[in-house]
């Protein structure tokens, strides 16, 4: 499988695909992952995303008011997938355009686009078991969020269900920067190692070098997302993916070589 | 469709739990940050559904603080008028603080204080459910944020004013068109942002379990006590019960102990807004009008959305009706066809409201004037033997902007119904 962490902590970017438009997000993949990253989340942009924060809400308003669709998504998927065969692809989506398509569609689609797993912001463990199966069958891996709020026997059903890595947020709250890491993201990781031998990723909040480097000491990677969608929206698109390459280089130096 | 048939057998496997569903509605979608809190809430719900003191404090502040029992009332010009059935209104609109509302802020803020939760947010639409938050934190001396879309706080500007004299603060969501669906993606923001210390008040039978259950339990009063009082007036049950639909809470709580009653018709009505088009209504089960199957804000129901998944914008001269979702247990009721949902266009809610105002001395909310809208249709097809119960969910005071404005481009409608 091609979800691997090469480093110590991993990487994985999050890019809201569409933002500015499909042709940069596929640049400002390549750039990424020519950087160091070792996956990237490619994320459907909904129209209501309620567990993401504003920087993150933004750039999702304006790719699905350049019309971009699920499809698109997975075509960008694809692009990037014959581009780059080694790295991690993960479709990181709110469940509802997914039911549009179809889940088993989707599941064929994502298959077929490459994608290695996926991530449903609003699919739990408890509601999941025709989504796991269908996921099976296609041979992608699922990954769940765990959060700092989950007991013990949450996270335990949710590592369960988890392949390819398990996400942990970082702290309580939806997504975006801040300027220290979370002291909830230390005690959740150690919780979730009792339960699972997957690499741990640490997502929300996660935006600098010094957050990767403090974060490696106990989790398996780090997921940068508010800070690169920001980095995004500050940069005109033709910059774009140089820019994310260079806060990709960055972010890395926080890393040591495995 | 294979839209529609994915997201059946999605659901098909967490169906069998049975565990906040409605036939295949319902269920829970949300960050897993909520989860825990989602679960605390079930269990001390479960627990407080189980405590006599819970239900006594409950029950005497809904008759000494609220005004319950609500007037059931013959509306015999209304009835004249349309010439066919008896007509009776179920008066929430007299409660306190002017609508349906209160009967769950006030059951989901006592929850809240024995859960020790002091602060408390919600969501509101036309301001009602946003009053009644308000209304029932001041009451027990509880912190309260309400979010509301600026749209909303622009047509409902009265309603902004009242919560903020009951000591809430009223935070404005720009977000997409700043109207309900917006208001609650914020409130659910706070919510995972503040989940340890804070309450969420949900004001409709909508999102994940166990809300759309138990803000149907609040509400169901509304047809415990309905039920008692046509029996005592009427000498039977009514033959139709008809209330709005936004969210859907009046209409299930008005609705509720007529379900296993085969012979009494429920139907559900939504706003028709001013075109068939997708984002011109918020009739989510209207035939080819974009509402299919889908999850919003936590829960599977029908949802307006696009081809693409994306939740549609909606339209309606009501706040309170404009959402793009609707509480699963109706899209249960729509499916097994035991509820049949209609709907009324802003055009039919605004001659609604005037015709109630002129015939019997009651302005309703324009949310409750959909369903005048639809006895106005349905009570002239039915024989004088019959009786029809409508459900009046509040009172009008709130829309007199927007009434004014709506009355004054048409005042050839109105010296219709005056002549009358």
């Amino acid at each position: 499988m091609a979800i691997a962490f090469k480093k110590r902590p991993g990487l994985v970017i999050y890019l809201t695909a569409g933002d500015p438009d499909l042709e940069t997000t596929r640049l400002m993949a390549i750039e990424a992952i020519d950087a160091g990253a070792d996956v990237i989340e490619l994320g459907v942009p909904f129209s209501d995303p309620l567990a993401d924060g504003p920087v993150i809400q933004r750039a999702s308003q304006r790719a699905v008011l350049r019309g971009t669709r699920l499809e698109d998504v997975l075509r960008v998927c694809r692009e990037i997938r014959a581009a780059r065969p080694q790295a991690g692809l993960l479709l990181f989506s709110y469940l509802n355009p997914v039911l549009r398509m179809g889940l088993e569609k989707f599941a064929r689609a994502a298959r077929d686009a490459g994608a290695d797993g996926v991530l449903l912001t609003d699919m739990i463990v408890e509601e999941a078991e025709e989504y796991r199966r269908v996921m099976r069958q296609a041979g992608l891996m699922p990954v769940f969020l765990a959060a700092p709020t989950s007991p013990d026997e949450r996270l335990q059903a949710i590592a369960e269900a988890c392949e390819g890595f398990v996400y942990a947020i970082s702290r309580v709250g939806i997504t975006g920067t801040q300027a220290e890491l979370a002291g909830d993201a230390e005690a959740l990781v150690r919780r979730l190692r009792r339960f699972t031998q997957l690499p741990i990723a640490l997502g929300f909040g996660v935006s600098t070098q010094e957050h990767v480097r403090a974060l490696g000491e106990f989790a398996d990677a780090a997921v940068v997302g508010s800070a690169i969608v920001g980095l995004i929206e500050r940069t005109p698109a033709e910059q774009a993916p140089r820019a994310v390459g260079e806060l990709v280089q960055q972010l890395c130096g926080g890393a040591k070589t495995a | 469709m294979d839209s529609t048939a994915g997201a059946r057998g999605m659901i098909a496997g967490a169906a069998r739990e049975a565990l906040g569903r409605f036939g295949v509605y319902g269920g829970r979608y949300v960050p897993e940050t909520l989860m825990a809190a989602l679960l605390e809430l079930e269990a001390a719900y479960a627990a407080a559904q189980a405590d006599p003191a819970f239900h006594a404090e409950l029950d005497g502040l809904l008759k000494d603080y609220c005004g319950r029992p609500t007037p059931l009332y013959l509306a015999r010009r209304l009835s004249e008028m349309l010439g066919g059935a008896r007509i009776y209104l179920k008066r929430e609109d007299l409660l306190h603080t002017g609508a349906h509302k209160i009967n769950n802020a006030l059951g989901q803020a006592l929850l809240a204080r024995r859960m020790g939760k002091q602060r408390i947010i919600a969501e509101t639409g036309a301001g009602q459910h946003g009053v009644a938050t308000a209304t029932v934190c001041a009451l027990f001396g509880m912190e309260c944020v309400v979010y509301m879309g600026e749209e909303d706080m622009r047509r409902q500007e009265l309603n902004v004013f009242r919560m903020r004299l009951l000591g809430a603060e009223v935070r404005g969501v720009s977000a997409g068109s700043a109207t309900l669906k917006d208001a609650i993606n914020e409130a659910m923001r706070d919510w995972v942002t503040n989940v340890r210390s804070s309450f969420y008040i949900l004001g409709s039978a909508l999102g994940a379990h166990p809300y759309p259950t138990m803000v149907r339990d609040f509400q169901r009063v509304i047809s415990r006590e309905s039920k008692r009082q046509i029996l005592e007036q009427a000498g039977r049950l009514p033959d139709a019960v008809i209330a709005c639909v936004g969210g859907g809470s009046n209409a299930i709580g008005a609705f509720y102990e007529y379900i296993p009653e085969e012979n009494v018709a429920l139907i559900g009505v939504e706003a028709g807004g001013r075109g068939q088009g997708l984002g011109e209504h918020a009739a989510r089960f209207a035939q080819q009008g974009g509402g299919v199957p889908g999850v919003l804000q936590g829960t599977y129901s029908y949802v307006l959305q696009d081809e693409a998944g994306q939740i549609a914008a909606t339209h309606s001269v009501s706040a309170g009706l404009d959402y793009a979702s609707v509480g699963p247990e109706h899209a249960m009721l729509h499916d097994s066809g035991r509820a049949t949902y209609t709907s009324a266009t802003d055009a039919e809610a605004l001659e609604a409201t005037r015709v109630l105002s002129r015939t019997e001395g009651i302005i309703p909310a324009l949310e409750s004037a959909h369903a005048i809208a639809e006895v106005i249709k349905f009570a002239p097809r039915l024989g004088r033997e019959k009786v029809v119960m409508v459900n009046v969910s509040g009172r009008g005071d709130k829309d007199m902007g927007i009434l004014t404005r709506e009355l004054d481009r048409s005042g050839e409608a109105m010296g219709k119904v005056s002549a009358r």
